[in-house]
């Protein structure tokens, strides 16, 4: 019993990571279709930044503002330089710009911040939580309360403000949303400067868990992006299940029948879900009325 | 018009005329700076640049300086060699250090062998000097040797079933075949063998299944990068009782940063002198030449050492050293020379080379080393 008690905190610490990057995604999809590879780049700076402050003395919550605040800055020049200049060509080729963009990222990093692999201290400390036999790290529920709080503002996001149901509106016809007055410009904007945001967030919570690299995004944006599309891309919800879903089958594949197949197990159950579920676990289908 | 191009033509005369006064020995290396290596690259191709720097300042070698020309083969094999192939026809070098990864010194080492040139491999297999190939040597210890370490310690404490954690890059992965293949010489079975990705954020599972295999004594975690400092942490978040053992990969101060001093304490590594440092006995062949290391390459980049850029140094050592007694820069000159190496001290261990012998170190090389207080302490 503790043993499956183990695996399960195991499996939600990481997959309350993988919820907190696949939230990331939901905003630029949901305002432009585009699927934005760079988002796991952002999570890379949150983390690296918050140290390269925290390192310079700056005390620990101030130094994550300034990740945070810095990072969407970035978001924000990425969507004026690369995205904007591109309007109007197919969601692919944007797609392929976040990718350009992504690499772009990793490699000022790499020239900015060296190679090292860095981590900064955990908020409430490293002693470990005893319940039941297992243990679970204080940082794993700073993880998970972070991916929660982040889930209920956007679902209040898109479902409460206007800005929110703007930004819907603009993803379901640009046009139609232009005419009624939407300023899509700005909406994409606030989009990228939300998801960088979000992203950026997920780096600081995450990074005593994970600790950081110039080239952690990668594997972050890939996890987090089969977490969305498992849940359903674009849709709050589906990124939250998806993200635990994730973490949970690996560590549950690791613990149970071997660690060498966890990756392997993640990606059968997506394809799966997939096949059957091609909009994913909670994602809408797309009606359009004639 | 005219005048232009006699100023040009002068130029150029003087250009020639001042390169041919003062001669120069070119050497080349390729090196994984990017891409997945980097780990090793990275630190190698600083040590270079920065001791061909020195050299050069004290005058060279037999008042010659030396010309490095540098390239990065982002661990590709296949650019490996046509970086080899361009150093040896276009750059004209006399000799090659490079090959941060196994794929990648193989690689090197035919196009070498092919054209006589001395190529010094800075990557951990066996294979690249066993069977001994005439113009093949190698710096760092084989992985193999790592584990034999390893288990010689545990065979003294009486440790006779073992639980595995290997990441699954390329280090991990060579070095978790390396061990599993010499494991039984030592009396030792491995009752739980778990695997982690390099990128995994949690390994407290792997770790909970070993736990609870019956009968493990003590875990050994062969791994490179963030995962070996996790799995310490995970290891204290569950509060194993059992000795944990980490590899060579990981004997750099930053693994003690990473991992906390705290969960960190009693891990047991094969590390070089590089680590203690100050510890060694003023008698101790290596002292000089690793406080050298340490404080000239600790001041230029502001990380601190590891075993990897010692690779590095140790491999420029030898081929100094051999270009100086040879008195030539010839490659067949140098290549002799390098055979003839014998109790050369650097940073890895004191290098004895022979024809039948490529690598030079020994068991010895290696340091049992256990972190105390956040310290690296020698294990007696």
């Amino acid at each position: 019993m503790p043993e499956l008690l183990q695996f399960l905190f195991s499996g939600v610490t990481v997959g309350a990571v993988y919820a907190l990057v696949a939230l990331g995604f939901t905003i630029i999809y949901n305002a432009s279709d585009v699927v934005n590879f760079a988002q796991g780049e952002f999570v890379m700076l949150g983390g690296m930044l918050t140290f390269v402050c925290h390192a310079a003395g700056l005390p620990l919550p101030l130094a994550a503002l300034i990740a945070i605040a810095a990072t969407s800055a970035i978001g924000v020049a990425m969507n004026k330089l690369a995205i904007e200049p591109a309007r109007g060509a197919p969601v692919v080729s944007l797609i392929i710009i976040t990718i350009g963009a992504s690499i772009f990222i990793r490699g000022g990093a790499q020239l900015l911040f060296g190679k090292q692999i860095h981590s900064f201290p955990a908020f409430s400390g490293d002693t470990p939580l005893r319940i039941g036999g297992a243990t679970i790290l204080p940082q794993s529920l700073w993880v998970i309360g972070g991916a929660v709080v982040v889930f209920v503002g956007l679902w209040l996001f898109f479902t409460r403000t206007l800005t929110g149901r703007a930004v819907l509106a603009t993803s379901n016809n640009r046009l139609a949303a232009q005419l009624v007055g939407i300023n899509t410009g700005f909406v994409m904007t606030l989009s990228f400067a939300l998801s960088a945001g979000i992203g950026a967030l997920a780096g600081v919570l995450a990074t005593p868990i994970t600790l950081t690299s110039y080239d952690v995004g990668l594997a972050f944006a890939l996890k987090g992006f089969a977490a969305a599309m498992l849940g359903g891309m674009g849709n709050p919800k589906g990124a939250l299940a998806g993200g635990f879903l994730l973490g949970l089958i690996e560590a549950l594949t690791a613990g149970y029948l071997s660690s060498q197949y966890k990756d392997a197990a993640a990606f059968v159950v997506i394809l799966l879900v997939l096949f059957f579920m091609p909009q994913g676990l909670f994602g809408q289908k797309s009606v359009d009325r004639v | 018009m005219q005048k232009t191009l006699t100023t040009t033509a002068l130029a150029t005369l003087l250009a020639l005329g001042a390169t041919a006064a003062s001669a120069e020995i070119r050497i080349g290396a390729s090196v994984s700076a990017t891409g997945p290596a980097a780990f090793l690259g990275d630190p190698e191709a600083k040590t270079l640049e920065m001791l061909v720097e020195q050299i050069n300042e004290k005058g060279g070698i037999n008042g010659e300086e030396i010309a490095l020309t540098l390239y990065d083969d982002g661990g590709d094999p296949n650019k490996a060699r046509t970086f080899a192939t361009r150093l040896i026809e276009d750059d004209e070098v006399v000799a090659i250090i490079g090959g941060s990864t196994t794929g990648t010194s193989m690689s090197i080492l035919s196009v070498a062998e092919d054209n006589e040139i001395p190529f010094i491999s800075l990557a951990g297999a066996i294979e690249i000097i066993d069977p001994v190939k005439p113009f093949t040597f190698k710096t760092p210890h084989t992985d193999r040797m790592a584990c034999q370490k390893i288990f010689e310690d545990m065979q003294k404490q009486g440790i006779t079933t073992i639980g595995m954690i290997s990441g699954t890059d390329g280090f991990g992965a060579s070095m978790q075949a390396q061990c599993k293949d010499v494991v039984g010489e030592y009396g030792i079975t491995v009752a739980a063998d778990e695997t982690y990705n390099p990128t995994d954020a949690d390994m407290t599972t792997q770790l909970t299944k070993i736990r609870n295999t019956e009968g493990v004594q003590a875990v050994l975690n062969p791994g490179f990068g963030q995962g070996p400092s996790i799995v310490t942490r995970n290891y204290r978040q569950l509060a194993i009782d059992l000795p944990l053992y980490q590899s060579h990969g990981v004997a750099s101060d930053g693994f003690i940063e990473l991992a906390g001093a705290e969960a960190a304490e009693g891990v047991r590594l094969p590390g070089t002198a590089l680590l203690i440092a100050d510890q060694l006995g003023a008698d101790d062949p290596q002292k000089a030449v690793v406080d050298a290391y340490k404080t000239a390459f600790e001041e230029k980049t502001g990380t601190s050492v590891g075993t990897f850029g010692g690779y590095a140094h140790d491999a420029f050592l030898i081929l100094t050293d051999a270009i100086t007694r040879a008195g030539s820069a010839e490659p067949q000159a140098i290549r002799d020379a390098i055979e003839a190496t014998s109790g050369l001290a650097g940073t890895t261990g004191v290098y004895t080379m022979s024809p039948e012998n490529h690598l030079g170190l020994d068991l010895s090389a290696f340091r049992m080393l256990e972190i105390k207080g956040g310290e690296w302490t020698v294990v007696e």
